[in-house]
Parts: structure tokens; C-alpha cells; sequence
């Protein structure tokens, strides 16, 4: 009965989601004020039926409703309950259940909190937001409910939730990355809104920003929680494996972050107005291209689900009906926007074109090697992987000539500063910078080291000028508290989000040079020493959890005769799906990880064994540095000039 | 030529240079890192190159998977069912690998017809199948249909 409900309720909702997306934007057609006052009841709705919808599953996962294919499937009566509760998006339906969700929470949030919005411009929105959920949920519905029935005869118990997904990580990881590529369909919307209305100006940046801003650190959240689960669970210790469905969350970010700046220039100075929509549609059209990659499983990835094409073709033709309307929408209305602002080579607008080239770039690289596998393959030449390498090879010097940009444009103000003034406020953190850079590699490590220079200097040139534009705030104030208090939250936002980049930036570059990593064969009593650490190996016991049983092993970790720590990786067994996973275990801190994973017994008896030992050092840095960009992102939105009106 | 128009002009000619230049050192990173996918049988029958780096795919034959005693080094052969290879590598293989479970290796093809393998991927999902085995798979079973 309760499934029943479930889709019946899902049902409703398209229903409600079609109405949704007809009648407010009729209403502004014929311009009555009725029909455009339609949207918000229809939003209400919407969500409500969505949630039932919602609710239904997880309480057909919580009572082991196994008659329910999806729940069968995915969860099995010995699963831990917050096992059960995220199981609802472990696999390819409830994921796209709580994508339509999310996308009814966002709706529901832009009719809630956009009350300065002319009448007019907020029913287009909400109307472009539910032709959107139409799609999404006319998909679920038809090609992938999550409600179908084992008939008639049902299994006695599941197939358990994949071991790899029993995870803490993969409890938060999809929804919030799903709230970011969610989040880029309101701006997507305003964009779309702003279109139709014709009216492109500094108030849609400024209603459209905060949104943007906060769609941008939920993705960016999502991927560094991400590369965490990766790095402890999946991943032999690897953060970032260039896998198109990373790639696929990647390409989103980037072009989100041109937008996150651009949009900024635009409301501030009124420039780039076209090409600030452009980037819009382009954000939540590369997350829609996300989804497609993730869901049709044409690409070999860790992600592919086992899939059926008529989905794939579903999303395809969801995509080129989003992407080719509104570009075509773009074509006509974009050539009546005209930029009257004008700015010079040396202004903060010139510095955030740059920053906005160089981003776009690296989507397209990003792009170009996700896509080109496919592309070779449709044109006969092949099939093909594109590896590492490549991406590497382009994506990081561009990245290292941003952030060289990035602490440079502290120096910049808007429209016009004089070359003279620049060079005099950067040369001091150049020449620092340089120095620090040059020194850290024989510091730290053994000896000179081109990329630690590279990245250290880096860093420390944005740091540097960073703090030296912050101090700059202070020049003319008697009270520093006032002037903390004083500054916007938008400024600190910004400041938090660069720093994050500079940190992930140290992370990046220290644990690609001076990682150390071991695969061995150890028995009972071998000792081995990497980075100054002895790992001694004492050999493994069984131990039991809920649904699997292990092999335990135990390594002392000792550093000049001290004891570091005692590691126990595991080798599962989950006896449903009968299949094994690797826990490893590691002992952080902020300066170094130590990971050792167990690989498998190497003899009948079990006394030797393959095992992975590593030395991390700042790898924590990365996932630190995301979160700063995150809590950067949200601040920004606690600014005080979005919550007038 | 007005002084306006001279400007458009070299900024055009700026950003044609500048965007080639771009696009060409894409596709030449582009082209250094291809890994191209062969099966098993056209490994057996000398279509795949030898000291390339290349993906290969298949089956692992069941009961072929050979542990050294010393060392991590491992042997096995993979299948598409017409032709089997041997494969090596030494390191710890992924969860997921097991004997008849379908599986790519990434490496080189040695002078003796041997793949040695430094990466060895095995998926998530038990059930999926990597879409270049896959399609091969399907080839065979309608060529010997």
C-alpha cells in the first residue's frame, strides 16, 4: 500500500509540476496577475507530494519491504537502519528521486525568499524550474520508478546495499552534491526568466547571486566529500583519479566558479551581461550533461551503474531539448543586451575576464577528455581511454597561472587603477613569495624541487597579497573591531574561498611530491620503515560486524622507539552479496596521513599478506581547503544588502 | 586603415594565435595519453603493438590466477571467450577481482606475447560489464552463432 502511495504521489506531482510550468508564465503573457499568483500554491504542492513520495520509500526501506524491486535490490534485513535511510539514493532510482526532491526544495526556497522579486519575473522562474521537474520526474516515472513491484513472488530478504556504499561518506555525499547541481537550475532559471523578460540588468545579478553562491559551495562541498570517501574507502589512498563522473562534477564547478565571479562584475559595474547568462545556462546544462555521463553508462567509470539504454536516451533527449532551447531562446534576446560600462587593461573587471577565460578553458580541457573516448568511438576510430596524463598536463599550468592572477587581482580596483600603483603594492609579495618558495623545497624535503617552488610560491603570493589588501582596510580606521565589524560578510566570504584555494593548493603540491608508498608481502613480526615511521605487521584476527564478518589485521606504528599508533585495516566479507572490501585505517593529522590498507592473504593459512602502507604528508590540506571554499561560499550569502527589502 | 579598426585587427589576430595555440597543445597532451582498448584476440593475433601503453579486457579465466610465494607478483589469463593472454602484475588487485569476472588492464604488451599490466580495474557494480567487453563479447557470440 505504502509504494502505492509513494507513486501516486509522484504521479501528482508531475501533474502539479506540469501545471506549474504553464500557467504562471501564461500569466505573464497575458499579463494577469491570477494566473501568475498560480506558482506559489503549485510550488507548495509540488513539494508536498514529492515528499511523501519520498518518505514512502524510505519507510518501505525501514520496514524491509522487499515485495518493492528498488528496496530488494538495494537493502537487505540486516543492514544497519542509517544504512537502510541512505540506501534510498544508493542506487540509480532513489538517486534520481531525491534529485527531483531536491529540485522541488530549491523551488519551494525561491518562492519563499525571493519577496523583492517583481511579481512578473519570480512566476517565470518558478515556471522555467518546473519544466525542468517535469522532465525529471516524467523520467522517473516512466523509465525508472522507484516504486515497482517483485511480482508475484518476492525474495524472503534483499541483495544488500553495495559494501562500498556502508559508508558515512556516501550518507552525505550525494545529497549534497546533488544540492549544488540542483542549485545551478535556479540560476539557470533566473537566466531563462531574465530572457524571456528581456530585462538583463544589475538587479538580476543581484537577485540571482546569492543563489548561485550558495548552489556553488554545496558542489564544491560535495566533490571534497567526495574525494574524502574516495581517498579512505575506494581509493588505495588516491584523491583524485580523473574519472569521467568526477570529471562530470568538475566541469559544473568550474564553469560555476566563472559565474560565481562574473555575476559579481555584472552587478557591481553592469558588465558582461550576456556573457554572464551564457555562463548560467552553461553551469546547469554541463551538471544535466553530469547526470546523463553518470546515469546511460556509456563511459567505463567506477560510477557506471549496469544500465539500460532507452534512459540514456531519455536524458540525451532531456539534454538537447535544455541545451538547444535556451541557447536558441540565448540567440535571439542576447544581442539586445548592450554593456555600456566601459573598463580599462588594469581593473578588477579585465583581472575577473581572466579569471573567467582561464575557468572556461579548463571545463573545455576537462571536457575535450571526458567526451573524446565517445566522440573517437562514434567516428569509428576506436575504442580508447584518455588517461591522467592529460589531464595533468593541462589542467594544472593553467591552474598555476590563475592563481597567479588570483593574488595579483588584490592589487586591482574596479574600472581603472594605474599600472604605477600596481607594481608598488605587488612587487614586495612577488619578491616574498619567490624567496619562501625557493627555501620550502630544501626545508622540507631533500632538495630543490621545481614544482614545490612552483606551488609554494604560489600560495604564498596569494596569501601575501591577500593580507596585505586586508590590512589595507585598516589604514584610516582608529578601531579595528569597528572596522572588522563593518566590513561585509560578502568580503570575507571572498577571503575564505581564496584562502581555500591556496590551501587545497599546498595539499595538492606537497602530497604529490613527497607522498612515499609501499605494496609488500608481510608475515607475522616483519617490520618495514617508510618516511622514518616502522610499520611492524602482528599479524590478523576475525572479527564480526552487522552484516560482515573480517579479517583484522594489526600494525604498530612506532617513530624513534615511540609508539605512533596502533592501525587496524580490515578485509570484509559481506556475506549477502558475498563480496569483499578493503577498510583501510589511518592515523591523520593536519601534516601527515598514515594509511595502511590489506590487500589479500597471500598463502592457504593466512599468515602473509599483501599489504599497502603510505605516507600522506598535508593530505588533509585538500579536504580542508574545500570546506573553506565552502563556508566561504555560504557567508557571502548572509550579506546584509540580500536581506533588505 | 583606421587606428580603430588596426586595433581590432591585431586583437583578433591575438586571439586566433592565441586560441590555436591553445587548441594544439590540447590535442598534442591529447594524443600522448590515449590508451587504446584491445581484446584478447586481437592480441593473439598480433594487431595489438607491442611496448604501448594500452588497455586490455576480458574475462579472467577461471583457475588460471598464479601467486609467487616471495614477492606480490600475480599471473592470470584473460578471455573473450575465442582467444586467451596471459597477463602480469605485481601489486594487490582490487576487490572486485575474481576469476570469471570481467575485468581491464592497463599496460604494455612485452616481445613474448606477455601483457604486463601496472593497473588492473575491476568496478563496483558486480554485474556491470566495462562497455568495451562488453561489445567484443557480443561480436563473438554472433560469430559463432
Amino acid at each position: 500500500m505504502i509504494p502505492e502511495i509513494g507513486e501516486f504521489s509522484l504521479i501528482l506531482s508531475l501533474c502539479l509540476s506540469a501545471l506549474l510550468a504553464f500557467i504562471p508564465l501564461y500569466g505573464t503573457i497575458i499579463s494577469n496577475q491570477l494566473w501568475m499568483n498560480y506558482a506559489k500554491p503549485l510550488v507548495n504542492g509540488q513539494f508536498l507530494f514529492l515528499s511523501i513520495s519520498l518518505i514512502c520509500l524510505g519507510y518501505s526501506f525501514t520496514v524491509d519491504d522487499f515485495s518493492v524491486a528498488y528496496v530488494a535490490n538495494n537493502s537487505n534485513s540486516q543492514l544497519p537502519i542509517q544504512f537502510k535511510i541512505s540506501a534510498i539514493w544508493g542506487g540509480h532510482e532513489g538517486s534520481l528521486l531525491l534529485w527531483a526532491f531536491i529540485l522541488s526544495g530549491w523551488t519551494l526556497a525561491v518562492s519563499i525568499f525571493s519577496r523583492a522579486l517583481p511579481l512578473d519575473m519570480l512566476a517565470r522562474v518558478l515556471a522555467v524550474m518546473g519544466m525542468i521537474a517535469v522532465g525529471f520526474i516524467a523520467f522517473l516515472l516512466f523509465t525508472s520508478s522507484p516504486f515497482s513491484r517483485y511480482l508475484p513472488q518476492f525474495p524472503a530478504d534483499g541483495k544488500d546495499l553495495n559494501p562500498l556504499l556502508q559508508d558515512f561518506g556516501l550518507i552525505v555525499h550525494p545529497p549534497m552534491l546533488y544540492m549544488g547541481y540542483v542549485g545551478f537550475s535556479v540560476a539557470f532559471s533566473f537566466a531563462i526568466a531574465a530572457l524571456l523578460s528581456g530585462r538583463l540588468d544589475a538587479s538580476w545579478a543581484r537577485w540571482s547571486r546569492p543563489w548561485t553562491n550558495i548552489a556553488w559551495a554545496f558542489l564544491g562541498g560535495g566533490i571534497t566529500l567526495g574525494s574524502w570517501w574516495a581517498y579512505y574507502e575506494l581509493g588505495w589512498g588516491g584523491w583524485w583519479f580523473w574519472d569521467p563522473v568526477e570529471n562530470a562534477s568538475l566541469m559544473p564547478w568550474l564553469v560555476g566558479t566563472a559565474l560565481v565571479h562574473s555575476l559579481a562584475a555584472t552587478e557591481k559595474r553592469g558588465v558582461f551581461k550576456s556573457w554572464t547568462v551564457l555562463l548560467a545556462i552553461f553551469a546547469f546544462s554541463l551538471s544535466l550533461l553530469g547526470t546523463f555521463l553518470v546515469r546511460s553508462g556509456v563511459l567505463t567509470s567506477v560510477h557506471a551503474f549496469a544500465s539500460d539504454p532507452e534512459r540514456g536516451l531519455f536524458i540525451l533527449v532531456l539534454l538537447c531539448l535544455s541545451i538547444g532551447g535556451s541557447l536558441t531562446l540565448y540567440a535571439f534576446k542576447a544581442p539586445n543586451v548592450k554593456s555600456d560600462a566601459q573598463f580599462s587593461t588594469t581593473s578588477r573587471e579585465a583581472l575577473i575576464l581572466i579569471n573567467n577565460v582561464f575557468l572556461t578553458v579548463m571545463a573545455m580541457t576537462v571536457l575535450l577528455g571526458t567526451l573524446y573516448p565517445l566522440l573517437l568511438d562514434a567516428l569509428g576510430g576506436g575504442k580508447i581511454s584518455v588517461g591522467p596524463p592529460y589531464f595533468n598536463a593541462v589542467f594544472v599550468p593553467i591552474m598555476g597561472l590563475m592563481t597567479l592572477a588570483m593574488g595579483a587581482s588584490m592589487a586591482f580596483r574596479w574600472r581603472q587603477t594605474s599600472p604605477l600603483a600596481i607594481v608598488k603594492i605587488l612587487w614586495k609579495p612577488l619578491l616574498i613569495s619567490l624567496i619562501i618558495g625557493l627555501i620550502f623545497p630544501f626545508i622540507y624535503g631533500d632538495g630543490f624541487e621545481f614544482s614545490v617552488f612552483i606551488g609554494i610560491s604560489l600560495s604564498c603570493w596569494v596569501i601575501s597579497t591577500m593580507s596585505l589588501e586586508f590590512i589595507g582596510k585598516f589604514q584610516h580606521s582608529k578601531s579595528y573591531w569597528e572596522r572588522l565589524t563593518k566590513l561585509s560578510f560578502s568580503y570575507y566570504g571572498m577571503i575564505l574561498a581564496h584562502l581555500g584555494i591556496v590551501v587545497v593548493a599546498i595539499g595538492i603540491t606537497l602530497v604529490s611530491v613527497y607522498s612515499q608508498e609501499r605494496d609488500m608481502r608481510m608475515e607475522k613480526g616483519d617490520k618495514v620503515e617508510l618516511a622514518g615511521y616502522i610499520f611492524e605487521f602482528r599479524g590478523t584476527k576475525i572479527v564480526k560486524g552487522a552484516n560482515y564478518s573480517a579479517d583484522q589485521g594489526t600494525l604498530l606504528v612506532t617513530k624513534d622507539g615511540e609508539l605512533i599508533a596502533e592501525l587496524n585495516p580490515e578485509k570484509r566479507r559481506y556475506t549477502v552479496k558475498r563480496s569483499m572490501m578493503t577498510e583501510a585505517d589511518i592515523d591523520p593529522n593536519l601534516w601527515r596521513d598514515l594509511y595502511v590498507a590489506l590487500g589479500e592473504p597471500l598463502d592457504k593459512e593466512g599468515n602473509a599478506w599483501a599489504v599497502r602502507i603510505q605516507y600522506k604528508p598535508f593530505v588533509r590540506w585538500l579536504w580542508l581547503g574545500g570546506l573553506l571554499m565552502t563556508l566561504g561560499g555560504l557567508l557571502t550569502v548572509a550579506d546584509k544588502r540580500y536581506r533588505k527589502n | 586603415m583606421t587606428p580603430k579598426r588596426k586595433k581590432r585587427l591585431i586583437i583578433i589576430l591575438a586571439l586566433v594565435f592565441g586560441s590555436s595555440t591553445a587548441i594544439g597543445l590540447t590535442l598534442f597532451a591529447l594524443n600522448q595519453n590515449i590508451n587504446f582498448f584491445y581484446s584478447a584476440s586481437q592480441i593473439t593475433n598480433g594487431d595489438a603493438p607491442k611496448n604501448i601503453r594500452m588497455r586490455a579486457g576480458g574475462m579472467v579465466v577461471e583457475g588460471s590466477v598464479e601467486r609467487s610465494t616471495e614477492s606480490l607478483q600475480v599471473s592470470f589469463k584473460l578471455t573473450d571467450y575465442a582467444n586467451q593472454v596471459k597477463v602480469v602484475f605485481t601489486g594487490i588487485l582490487p576487490d572486485l577481482f575474481r576469476e570469471g569476472q570481467g575485468i581491464i588492464a592497463q599496460g604494455k604488451l612485452d616481445a613474448n606475447g606477455i601483457f604486463q599490466a601496472d593497473e588492473v580495474l575491476a568496478k563496483h557494480d558486480e554485474n556491470y560489464m566495462p562497455p568495451e567487453i562488453a561489445e567484443t563479447m557480443k561480436k563473438k557470440i554472433e560469430v559463432a552463432q
